[in-house]
């Protein structure tokens, strides 16, 4: 099958959307089918073969926040140039409805579309006035795919219609058989903190419950480390031992000023790591606390936090406890309550049998966000698609591309 | 006439009101046109994309009933069980249009009823070529409830433009007939829900 994908934000930014492309295209590309990206990014860095540059994307203010997008009509050329040159049974465009890419795509494309919805974003005024426009370019998709139930609500709630739910896929195994790194695993027990840690890096780690991961932009608050912070003094003076491990990318100073001063030497900050190291972090601790607070629509840190065998601790976001089963392969705290965060940290960090069992639960659980499992639904949905045209449609835009050139002019 | 045009040097030529009006009334009415054949355009793709994906449903449903009388007919199942399946999913291969979804959403429930336990679907696969048959029953009653929710996400945006009043004022859609969600019970057996070993 000959597929392309269309990528809205920068290939050269890391994020959430960009990996689930670049994990899927290479899933595809394994399987033996023909595989093209279309994603923005500077002419200059070097892309991977089956990647194509729609350009640079430009910083604009959207959405409340500073957004690299693509559009104006040298970004919608190359759209086109794409579609041609492509000639796909099926495109996959992410995030039709944000302002770039994937909404020029849909745009300039005829055939089977298929969107993945990836972001659940509340109705803004943008999108009820561009309404019409954007309703003309979505009824163009075949099949919506949601990357949980959350996101398919907000999507049916302020675009209507419906979308299957596929959630974002993971490399179980990656995770699974990282090694874990003797110097982020508890100490083993001897209390204090410098000689234990040294210790541990002869005699290797036994797990006693002391280390907490935290993964996450620091400076973001919505990723929740500073409810993380207002419940660690409880969780210091009850059990002192513990150290928390922060790996993300923020102003340090800032992050621990709440904490009182004699309790900053229990965080230790990681800075950005690599994907090996992040694995390697979540294989070593002894629980892992996602406090997030909002704006998260799956949660791919704790399907990656389970696939690596570690106890999960996240607020009750709906997108957490649906990835969670309902709390059934990880624990839930009530969001933003620093308190019940302690609670739940201390109980588990004193039961290792619980924790084990959350291990094994979440191991099994995770099973199904693997991408064997999520590439093969994906594949369900373009074959689906691709059925039920009589031919094998390729994008003719031409019939399109008329009425508006005459439109216009 | 009141349109004669001045001499020359009394400054920049004034139309006179009634053809000021008239071409407004043609760039008016053009705009219009171009706009309603747009829509027009945009209502063909819509019925274009509800019967690709109808004949999506078609095919996936076909090949689920197809699956299930394979089953029923292969001897693995026990007698009762094989009776259930075949009727019920002959049933659905042979239901004209208005019993369709009747037929379909009670295969749906056979096939519940047949492999609600993991015990039915380890014998099945134990079976010579089970593996295959269990692996296509798997495919089939995922697809169908992916190709149900794509046909009628197709016919809610069809049936919200025809709504319109442009549309109906203008008999934009012709006599292409109101579209008709497909509304069945399409719930999978829990047995083939999960699948471990994908």
């Amino acid at each position: 099958m000959r597929i392309g994908i269309v990528c809205p934000y920068s290939w050269d930014v890391p994020g959430g959307v960009q990996f689930h492309i670049r994990d899927l295209a290479e899933y595809f590309i394994r399987l033996g089918h023909e595989v093209s990206v279309l994603a923005p990014a500077d002419d200059d860095t070097p892309l991977p073969p089956y990647v194509v540059s729609a350009g640079r994307a430009v910083p604009v203010p959207y959405n409340g926040s500073v957004a690299r997008l693509n559009f104006g009509f040298l970004s919608a050329a190359r759209v086109r140039r794409w579609l041609h040159d492509g000639a796909f049974d099926v495109i996959h465009i992410h995030e039709p409805a944000s302002p770039s890419l994937g909404l020029l795509a849909c745009w300039a494309a005829q055939g089977p579309i298929v969107a993945t919805f990836h972001t659940s974003n509340p109705r803004s005024r943008a999108m009820v006035a561009a309404y019409a426009i954007l309703q003309a370019a979505l009824e163009k998709i075949s099949a919506r795919i949601a990357v949980s139930e959350y996101a398919r609500r907000t999507l049916v709630e302020h675009l209507g219609g419906d979308a299957v739910v596929i959630p974002n896929g993971v490399d179980v195994d990656f995770f699974a058989e990282a090694e874990p790194r003797p110097e982020w695993q508890s100490g083993g027990g001897e209390g204090q903190s410098e000689e234990a840690r040294s210790s541990v890096e002869g005699g290797g780690g036994r797990r006693a419950g002391e280390t907490i991961g935290f993964i996450g932009r620091i400076d973001e608050p919505r990723k929740g480390l500073p409810v993380l912070m207002k419940a660690l003094p409880k969780i210091l003076a009850a059990r002192p031992q513990t150290r928390l491990l922060v790996a993300g990318r923020g102003d340090e100073a800032e992050a621990v000023r709440t904490l009182p001063a004699e309790l900053r030497s229990r965080v230790e900050f990681l800075g950005m790591i690599s994907d090996e190291d992040k694995a390697r972090l979540l294989r070593s601790v002894d629980l892992y606390v996602a406090p997030n607070t909002g704006g998260e629509s799956f949660g791919i840190i704790l399907v990656e936090a389970m696939s690596a065998g570690a106890p999960v601790l996240a607020s009750d976001l709906d997108a957490f406890a649906q990835v969670l089963d309902q709390g059934a392969a990880g624990e839930l705290f009530a969001n933003e309550d620093a308190e019940a965060l302690a609670d739940a940290a201390l109980r588990l960090l004193g039961d290792p049998e619980r924790r084990a069992e959350l291990r094994a639960r979440g191991s099994a659980h995770v099973r199904r966000f693997d991408w064997s499992t999520v590439g093969a639904d994906i594949l369900s949905v373009y074959e689906t698609v691709t059925d039920g045209t009589a031919a094998v449609a390729t994008d003719e835009r031409t019939g399109l591309r008329a009425r508006f050139g005459l439109a216009r002019g | 006439m009141r349109g004669t045009p001045r001499g020359p040097g009394d400054g920049p030529v004034a139309l006179p009101p009634v053809t000021a009006t008239l071409i407004w009334i043609l760039v008016a009415l053009a705009v219009t046109g171009l706009y309603l054949s747009w829509t027009a355009g945009r209502l063909d793709r819509l019925h274009s994309r509800i019967d690709a994906a109808r004949a999506a449903l078609d095919a996936q449903l076909v090949r689920r009933a197809s699956v299930a009388q394979e089953l029923a007919t292969s001897g693995v199942l026990d007698p009762a069980a094989s009776i259930v399946l075949y009727e019920a999913a002959h049933a659905a291969r042979q239901a004209d249009e208005e019993q369709r979804e009747v037929a379909e959403s009670e295969l749906s429930q056979a096939l519940r009823a047949v492999f609600g336990e993991a015990e039915q679907m380890e014998a099945v696969r134990e079976a010579p070529g089970g593996e295959a048959a269990a692996h296509e029953l798997t495919e089939a009653v995922r697809r169908v409830p992916m190709a149900r929710r794509f046909h009628n996400d197709a016919v809610r945006a069809a049936r919200a433009l025809r709504r319109h009043r442009k549309v109906r004022w203008f008999r934009l859609a012709g006599h292409a007939p109101f579209p008709l969600a497909f509304e069945m019970d399409d719930e999978p057996p829990a047995a083939l829900l999960d699948r471990p070993t994908a």
